[in-house]
């Protein structure tokens, strides 16, 4: 039920509300929550309110972390 | 990320899993708090990854399996003596109550609106005006601020018919009860619960339990790292807190959606099936809000509501007892007919086993 997903922010549509985009879908949600969102973030998603900025960065040391252990993994199995 | 990275990063993270349960004898038995968490664990078979000696078992964080039978039972009372609609996340639908579910109560001619944001009341309450409109209000700290801030819109507009009935919990009373059980070793922390609340309120584990928690996202990857830092903070005897969920999860979480939370309400005690009554775990409507209190302002008599004596939910969301081992799963309880909340959800450890598999 805490089921939450990240959708960019590609309309500001009123006071406090915006259109968010995943893949195609379109949706209104309430921004309240997270008034420091901007035009083209990625917002987490839950029953129509925007309740966290994605913070981009973080997700990039994520990715970075993932790709050394796969890089690492792939030639330990070739070796 | 580069697809072909995504088994190679999963086999990386499952060795190191692997190379350090090898390191400890005993069993280790960690909990994942949230619902969300189960249906990913089980759906991508996470747990075909792990050692003999590590075990995953779910806890109470699955909002509508925690419910009790009687707040079913209130809702449709509400529906017969006051001709209420009732709107509610489509998760509680089929749940069994003691004269059926929300789904008998709509076949015999009730009113049920099913939304996928609480903000949908306002407009479904102005038009069902003047029969009330009964949002029925189950959810943790993720979803409260929708409906604090569904409440505060319905104040502004003066809307007169719109009422919440609250069975809303919060995480750590429960957790607290949780994490003094011998036999769990950490947690798996929920990752949008954190969002709002922080990763930094959960320091009484280490510090009062002596036992690790970490905050998880969503993806298998992300599942996979939490469970790597949690068997490592286990094995290195160095309990703390760890945040895997960067991306979405500050430490102080998001105050303003905190704020929404306590303008509109106060904790209160809430029963919990499985768990019990356990002090300050709900959350009551306060000050101007309280007008939109469904038990206050429309009283029925609801009866004490017994659950199915062969029914093992109280105990698989303590993580006693795994699904499996319910003389009912499978058999008298199924997703098309189930007979405990667990087995409903589409989050509900139950459903997890059924549609997925025990590993």
């Amino acid at each position: 039920m805490c089921l939450a997903i990240p959708m960019k922010l590609i309309e500001m549509t009123g006071e406090g509300t915006g259109r968010v985009d995943a893949g195609g879908v379109k949706t209104d949600v309430v921004l309240t929550m997270v008034p420091q969102a901007q035009l083209g973030d990625f917002l987490i998603i839950h029953a129509g309110f925007g309740i966290e900025v994605l913070d981009t960065q973080e997700a990039q040391i994520r990715l970075d972390l993932f790709r050394e252990l796969a890089e690492a993994t792939r030639s330990l199995e070739d070796a | 990320m580069n697809p072909e990275y995504e088994p190679l990063t999963a086999r990386a993270l499952a060795g190191e899993i692997k190379d350090l349960c090898a390191s400890v004898t005993q069993t280790v038995r960690f909990m994942e708090v949230c619902g969300t968490h189960t249906m990913a664990i089980h759906s991508a078979g996470l747990k075909s990854f792990f050692p003999e000696n590590l075990k995953l078992v779910s806890g109470p964080g699955c909002p509508v399996c925690v419910t009790e039978k009687r707040f079913i039972d209130h809702a449709i009372l509400l529906a017969r003596h006051y001709d209420a609609c009732l709107i509610t996340f489509g998760d509680l639908v089929r749940v069994p109550g003691t004269f059926g579910s929300l789904a008998t109560l709509r076949a015999e001619g009730g009113r049920v609106r099913v939304v996928y944001s609480p903000i949908q009341a306002v407009e479904i309450a102005l038009e069902e005006a003047p029969r009330p409109a009964v949002l029925l209000g189950v959810g943790f700290e993720t979803t409260v601020p929708t409906v604090a801030a569904t409440l505060m819109s319905a104040l502004r507009k003066n809307v007169d018919n719109l009422f919440v009935l609250s069975a809303f919990k919060t995480i750590h009373p429960p957790l607290r009860i949780l994490a003094a059980k011998e036999d769990l070793h950490g947690f798996l922390l929920p990752g949008h619960v954190s969002a709002i609340i922080g990763s930094d309120c959960y320091s009484y584990l280490p510090a009062d339990f002596g036992k690790p928690g970490v905050v998880a996202g969503f993806e298998p990857l992300d599942i996979l790292l939490a469970i790597r830092d949690l068997i490592r903070l286990t094995v290195e005897g160095f309990p703390q807190i760890v945040n895997d969920y960067t991306r979405v999860v500050r430490a102080n979480g998001n105050p303003a959606a905190r704020g929404v939370t306590e303008e509109v309400l106060e904790p209160s005690d809430a029963s919990w099936r499985g768990l019990g009554v356990i002090p300050g775990s709900g959350l009551t409507l306060k000050g101007p809000y309280y007008r939109f209190d469904a038990a206050a302002h429309l009283p029925v008599e609801v009866p004490q509501a017994e659950d199915d004596p062969r029914c093992k939910c109280a105990a698989i969301l303590t993580g006693s007892l795994t699904p499996d081992k319910c003389g009912l799963f499978g058999r008298g309880c199924t997703p098309e007919d189930p007979v405990g909340p667990c087995m409903v959800s589409s989050e509900g450890t139950c459903a997890a086993y059924y549609k997925y598999g025990a590993a």
